[in-house]
């Protein structure tokens, strides 16, 4: 196993480069990305639309290759990981909040909760039980049976929170996590993803748009044209 | 993870239901004309595998099938006799008189002329009156199909007569003979007067009626009679079998079969496939999330094909049962009798929609394969 060599930093990206396509259609998109995400910290990954961010979170995530540089996550290099390994430890360790919520239609917001825990391997009843509590938790316990068609945009995103937790991942990865709610549901969301997934050896990496929210940042990481260029802590 | 993919399959009824109904009517149509083919082609031979008294049929050499025969000399009835290994060998007639009732309604008849001491080669299921009643003069016994051909509508009676080429004959008994190929009445009687009804010729017997001695191989004894006869010896397996040959071989019944069994084959393909692959395209969202928190590929590989399976497996059994019912509606009926849902066409069936399905689920596998699980960030 590769160790970070900061034991105090969730991520750390060095000289990361990405592009996509070849020759003319070649597109650099992550330039020489040189950033970190501490443990016990929320840090906001913000910038205009097309910089990068997206990108950033999904080779941070493992979801793709680097071209270039070198990644490491919760002390492990991502280069070290490969295949069957690289999606366990992305099911055993990190947690994800999408934009678009993207819950299972069909599945109830207590079992949509639970679905990173029936994916390892827990028993479905067991794995019910513990997403519903968390649910309670989060505050919508009475919407536990619900199909998320009968949720709200902010229950919708409270279950997607419950799904990203209920794991205990000790990286949280949030991709605009407030875009498609009102200014008092998505603060009420980040309040809780800031009380629920902020630890001493856990860290959350909140990628948004949102300026109303920034204040919930420990750091924030300023992205523009494929690079980071600056670093700043809310006042 | 199976009863995610359960679950995410029923939400969409109608995709669901379009899935399923694909696989059940395919089946349906497979099964049933799978079964009819069969049952049709099974019928070309009825009669020979009616008769249970002998074990082999002694014909022309030049015989193809049942109903096409030329007759044999008396004497080669006492050859046959002669060969080592025959327990007993009697004589067969078979001919088409014309059946005329008094009410002036008519049919051509296949005519089946008995030995008259043993009247072996009588089928044994009797609806009315015995066998043994052949014995009396100018008697037959007419198949249930026959005789309401020939009086349809009136109840099942005895005694009625009927006129074969000027020769009166009284119905003694009616019998539940197999269907023949073609919906002739299928009239026993004893072979001096079958002959008579038929009109004499010079030479009038059609087969000879063989069976082999106890523990003598009734193959190896036709194989015997062939070489020391020089005529054509057959089992009658063997024989009922030469007549399914001959109809496929000579007729376009195969083909016009082969053609609905094939489009059967192709829509339930392309249906359930077009169905189950835009069901799948639907969902790469949610297939994306789920690779995207960790599902493994080959655990979304199990659920497509679970998916697919699960479709097929319930198309197939509504399909199943719809054939069944059909089957029961048709069993009792005069012109479908014999006609069964059969087994080898439901096991077939089976195996055939359970390819289809994994069929049909490779390019929605490729689809998940390949989802790349970023794309759940845009």
């Amino acid at each position: 196993m590769i160790m970070n060599s900061n034991e105090s930093h969730a991520v750390t990206c060095r000289t990361v480069r990405k592009h996509f396509g070849e020759g003319e259609n070649r597109t650099e998109v992550l330039r020489g990305v040189d950033f970190h995400a501490r443990l016990g910290e929320m840090t906001f990954l913000v910038g205009p639309s097309g910089c990068g961010k997206t990108t950033l979170i999904s080779v941070i995530a493992g979801l793709l290759e680097p071209s270039d540089g070198e990644v490491d996550v919760l002390g492990r290099a991502h280069g070290s990981l490969r295949g069957k390994d690289r999606v366990e430890f992305r099911r055993r360790e990190l947690g994800f909040v999408f934009q678009q919520y993207n819950l299972l239609p069909s599945l109830t917001a207590a079992e949509n909760a639970a679905v990173p825990l029936i994916a390892d391997g827990v028993k479905r009843s067991d794995a019910v039980k513990r997403a519903s509590a968390l649910l309670d938790r989060l505050g919508i316990g009475g919407k536990a049976s619900s199909y998320p068609r009968f949720l709200s945009g902010g229950q919708q995103q409270r279950v997607a929170l419950a799904r990203a937790l209920v794991h205990e991942p000790r990286l949280v990865i949030c991709d605009e996590p407030t875009a498609a709610l009102d200014h008092e549901t998505g603060e009420s969301v980040m309040q809780l993803l800031s009380s629920a997934a902020v630890a001493p050896q856990r860290a959350v990496l909140v990628v948004t748009h949102d300026n109303r929210v920034f204040h919930h940042a420990h750091r924030i990481a300023h992205m523009n044209d494929g690079i980071i260029t600056q670093i700043t802590s809310p006042s | 993870m199976n009863f995610i993919a359960l679950r995410m399959l029923m939400a969409d009824k109608a995709k669901y239901f379009g899935l399923v109904f694909a696989f059940a009517f395919s089946t349906f149509l497979l099964q049933n004309q799978v079964s009819i083919f069969c049952g049709i082609m099974k019928r070309t031979g009825s009669q020979v595998r009616d008769v249970s008294d002998a074990e082999i049929w002694v014909m022309d050499p030049h015989t193809e099938y049942f109903e096409q025969t030329k007759a044999l000399k008396d004497t080669d009835l006492f050859r046959v006799r002669g060969v080592e290994g025959v327990d007993y060998a009697v004589r067969l007639f078979k001919g088409n008189p014309t059946a005329k009732t008094t009410a002036g309604k008519f049919a051509s008849t296949f005519t089946l002329g008995l030995d008259d001491a043993t009247l072996v080669g009588a089928p044994r299921n009797m609806l009315l009156g015995s066998w043994e009643s052949l014995r009396e003069a100018n008697s037959i016994v007419i198949d249930r199909a026959g005789y309401d051909l020939l009086y349809p509508g009136e109840p099942l009676e005895l005694g009625r007569v009927l006129e074969l080429n000027d020769h009166k004959a009284r119905i003694v008994g009616i019998s539940d003979a197999a269907a023949p190929f073609v919906s002739f009445p299928v009239i026993h009687a004893r072979y001096s007067e079958a002959v008579l009804f038929q009109g004499r010729e010079r030479k009038m017997l059609s087969y000879v009626l063989v069976r082999p001695r106890a523990g003598i191989d009734a193959v190896a004894l036709a194989r015997r009679i062939e070489k020391e006869t020089g005529l054509k010896a057959r089992t009658t397996a063997e024989f009922a079998w030469d007549c399914v040959v001959y109809y496929l071989k000579n007729t376009g019944i195969p083909v016009n079969f082969g053609i609905t069994i094939a489009v059967a084959l192709i829509v339930g393909l392309a249906v359930s496939g077009q169905t189950f692959y835009m069901f799948t395209v639907e969902n790469l969202r949610q297939f994306g999330a789920l690779k995207a928190i960790g599902v493994t590929n080959m655990r979304l590989v199990g659920m497509v094909l679970l998916q697919a399976l699960v479709g097929g497996a319930i198309g197939y059994a509504l399909g199943t049962s719809m054939a069944a019912v059909f089957f029961n509606a048709t069993l009792n009926q005069l012109a479908t009798r014999g006609i069964v849902l059969m087994w080898e066409a439901v096991v077939g069936v089976a195996v055939l929609m359970a390819l289809v399905a994994a069929a049909v689920s490779l390019l929605s596998v490729r689809k998940v394969l390949v989802l790349e699980p970023a794309s759940v960030f845009r």
